[in-house]
């Protein structure tokens, strides 16, 4: 042995403390992945690019949720603590997933906005049998030919907001036999929403006028306002997203068009920014910050008072998803994704600030819950820049069954590939 | 040819000014020192929010003034600080460091102003719409683009027809021989990045009211502007103008005949033709400096 110069004990130890020190610089997360006093989890969302402004509220939101869960000690004992990343698109969303469950060792990732950033997520999570839960992506797709067993949906799907503004549009009498005009976002999502908004028209018995495709870069309208004018539709239906709603709405009112207007996909934030007198229309939501309940009076007063604004829906979607997971965790008293998604199959019941208690439809994975649409008041009666919309009552009513506006499965089926 | 149709056209080359006051800049700062600007869609959002911070207290007409000129004085001072630094090096450098100060801009106005779209409204005065036969068209824009046609003839008297222009216009072709005829350059520069700039931030201060004001509003606008810039030709006045009247009118007409999905890929397609059949824009001047 002495004979090999290369084996020695100084050498021994040498290479030893090397390789230990290489280990813990080259990995610290493994180490800290060993430690248990905290439970990580993922937000993934867009930070930056047109539906930034959107995700900031759902990260200001899931903040808040961590702190409040915290605050009450945890869960099963154990902190919470936040890893949050800016999704970007959907490769990036899928990379940033990936080193999440993989290095970080997240319990499960939620957030996203973006339907095709959705899908690239839910593939690394359904190869690594870890839950994510889409807080805002809407495209029916996503809970039917492309729905994953290891995806849940606190955002309801395009086929819920069509029905809830499309009954109000019938009960306005803006359906039957009238003429309807639509601006569409040329992209997964607006593509996805527009098959559904003819479907319901169709079924309604409106009357196509037009359709028009908006690439997701146009911030000028006047060119597509011409068109809306000349063809004198009876309801111009806005199937845009971000930005591209409040550039609308400014536009319109500045052309002076009168013509009724409305959408089958909305944010709170978009009627804020295009502001008083601007906003016009009728639009459904998922939730809204004046929504009469203990429970939402309670979200929305503590928001308040950490970022001196009210919450918009997507901060409610980030929110409830966070209270979601922090609660079954506790209930089961278990961090793996299988048996949460065994609970949530199994029909558990969530308090959602609404007035009734939803829960995840096993077939298709998506939260059935009341849906809201907002129709924007007049000039005369805002009293400040925040409360500028009256709200509709819950839809679908008291009454009725909360799966009556989801996506039948002839309309859209999702069988769990695996 | 249908009434639409010229609706469409008149509206497509009006559309065509906004792009106006964003590329002549571009133009400027680039032909001038070489600076390939990406940050000049920044210097567009900050013109429109120091909009909504001015306006409550001096109104809109105080912003339209006060805003070009505070952000024409950033201006100034990122050239005495940065650009100046860089005229005489690899264009890839600017491009890198505009692309930076265009980041560090984008989230600054998200740290201060939050990610949330804000509101702003046409001033009362400004609101209604002019009707013309059959055309419409908002009263608010009429104004904008008298402002903007008035900004661009007062920049092309300057550069035309004062001593100063002549000066610039010696720089774009030849900054040695400026030099040898002991003029220096370097107030000229930092007197066009104010000039590029604040017209920038008067852009944002005018579409303010019609755009949603947000911290990345800025990408909106420098892409079909560096469009302009190419088509134009780099260090033609008019090129410049042919060309973003002629981006404005390819979109409004795309729209016009139903191939909406297609009106951006447009200008972009105009751009290869442009560049397949005249290398240096429509009317781009031989530059030695740049083409070696």
């Amino acid at each position: 042995m002495a004979d090999n110069p290369q084996f020695t004990r100084r050498r021994l130890l040498q290479s030893a403390g090397g390789l230990a020190l290489a280990s813990t610089v080259a990995a610290p997360s493994v180490l800290l992945a060993q430690s248990s006093d905290v439970i990580r989890i993922g937000h993934l969302t867009p930070r930056t690019g047109f539906l930034g402004p959107l995700g900031e509220y759902g990260v200001m939101a899931i903040d808040l949720a961590v702190e409040e869960i915290n605050a009450k000690g945890g869960v099963m004992g154990r902190k919470i603590e936040l890893l949050k990343e800016d999704s970007v698109n959907p490769q990036t969303a899928s990379t940033k997933a990936e080193r999440m469950i993989e290095r970080d060792k997240v319990a499960c990732i939620i957030g996203e906005i973006s339907s095709a950033s959705c899908l690239t997520i839910a593939q690394v999570a359904q190869r690594n049998k870890t839950l994510f839960i889409n807080t805002g992506g809407n495209s029916d797709a996503l809970r039917g030919s492309d729905c994953k067993r290891y995806m849940f949906h606190v955002e309801s799907q395009n086929s819920m907001y069509v029905k809830t503004a499309g009954r109000a549009f019938l009960r306005d009498g803006l359906v039957k036999g009238k003429k309807w005009y639509s601006l569409t976002a040329d992209y997964a999502f607006g593509h996805d929403l527009l098959k559904v908004s003819k479907r319901f028209m169709q079924a309604n018995g409106g009357d196509f006028a037009g359709d028009d495709l908006v690439p997701t870069d146009a911030a000028d309208f006047s060119s597509y306002l011409l068109k809306i004018r000349d063809a004198k539709p009876d309801l111009v239906v806005i199937n845009l997203a971000g930005n591209q709603i409040t550039n609308f709405l400014k536009q319109y009112a500045e052309f002076g068009l009168k013509f009724p207007v409305g959408g089958f996909g909305f944010d709170t934030a978009l009627a804020w920014a295009a502001g008083k007198g601007n906003f016009v229309g009728t639009w459904p939501v998922v939730w809204h910050h004046m929504i009469d309940t203990a429970g939402t009076k309670a979200f929305v007063g503590a928001f308040t008072k950490k970022y001196n604004k009210p919450p918009e829906n997507q901060a409610w979607g980030d929110y409830i998803a966070m209270k979601i997971v922090a609660q079954t965790i506790n209930d089961l008293k278990s961090l793996e994704s299988p048996k949460i998604i065994e609970h949530f199959e199994k029909g558990a019941k969530f308090d959602l600030l609404k007035t009734r208690e939803g829960y995840f439809r096993a077939s298709d994975h998506q939260l059935m819950h009341e849906m809201y649409t907002v129709t924007a008041l007049p000039a005369d009666k805002i009293k400040n820049q925040w409360d500028i919309f009256s709200s509709g009552a819950p839809v679908p009513g008291p009454d009725e069954s909360l799966e009556v506006i989801a996506a039948t499965k002839e309309e859209n089926s999702c069988t769990f590939p695996t | 040819m249908s009434m639409l149709l010229m609706q469409q056209i008149l509206n497509g080359l009006l559309d065509g000014v906004y792009y106006l006051l964003i590329a002549l800049g571009l133009s400027l700062i680039f032909s001038l020192g070489g600076i390939v600007n990406l940050a000049h869609g920044a210097f567009f959002a900050i013109g429109a929010y120091l909009t909504l911070v001015i306006s409550p207290y001096l109104g809109f007409g105080g912003a339209l003034v006060l805003s070009p000129v505070l952000v024409a004085l950033l201006g100034i001072v990122i050239e005495r600080t940065l650009f100046r630094r860089f005229y005489r090096s690899d264009p890839i450098l600017s491009l890198l460091l505009t692309f930076g100060l265009a980041m560090v801009a984008e989230q600054a106005l998200r740290m201060i102003f939050g990610a949330p779209p804000l509101s702003y409204s046409i001033p009362q005065a400004l609101r209604g719409q002019v009707i013309v036969g059959n055309f419409i068209y908002s009263f608010y824009r009429v104004v904008l683009i008298g402002i903007a046609i008035a900004c661009v003839a007062g920049l092309w008297f300057l550069l035309q027809k004062t001593p100063f222009g002549r000066v610039v216009r010696a720089g774009v072709q030849n900054p040695d021989m400026v030099g040898a005829l002991g003029i220096s350059l370097q107030p000229y520069m930092a007197a066009v990045a104010a000039l590029g700039i604040g017209l920038a931030g008067l852009a944002g201060v005018l579409l303010a009211p019609i755009y949603a004001v947000h911290p990345a509003m800025g990408n909106e606008i420098i892409t079909p502007a560096f469009v302009v810039v190419v088509i134009g030709g780099l260090g033609s006045f008019w090129g410049v103008v042919v060309a973003a009247l002629l981006v404005g009118l390819v979109k409004g007409v795309m729209v016009g005949i139903g191939y909406s999905a297609a009106s951006t890929a447009a200008i972009y397609l105009l751009m290869l033709l442009v560049l397949l059949f005249r290398p240096r824009g429509l009317f781009g001047e031989r530059m030695t400096r740049l083409e070696q």
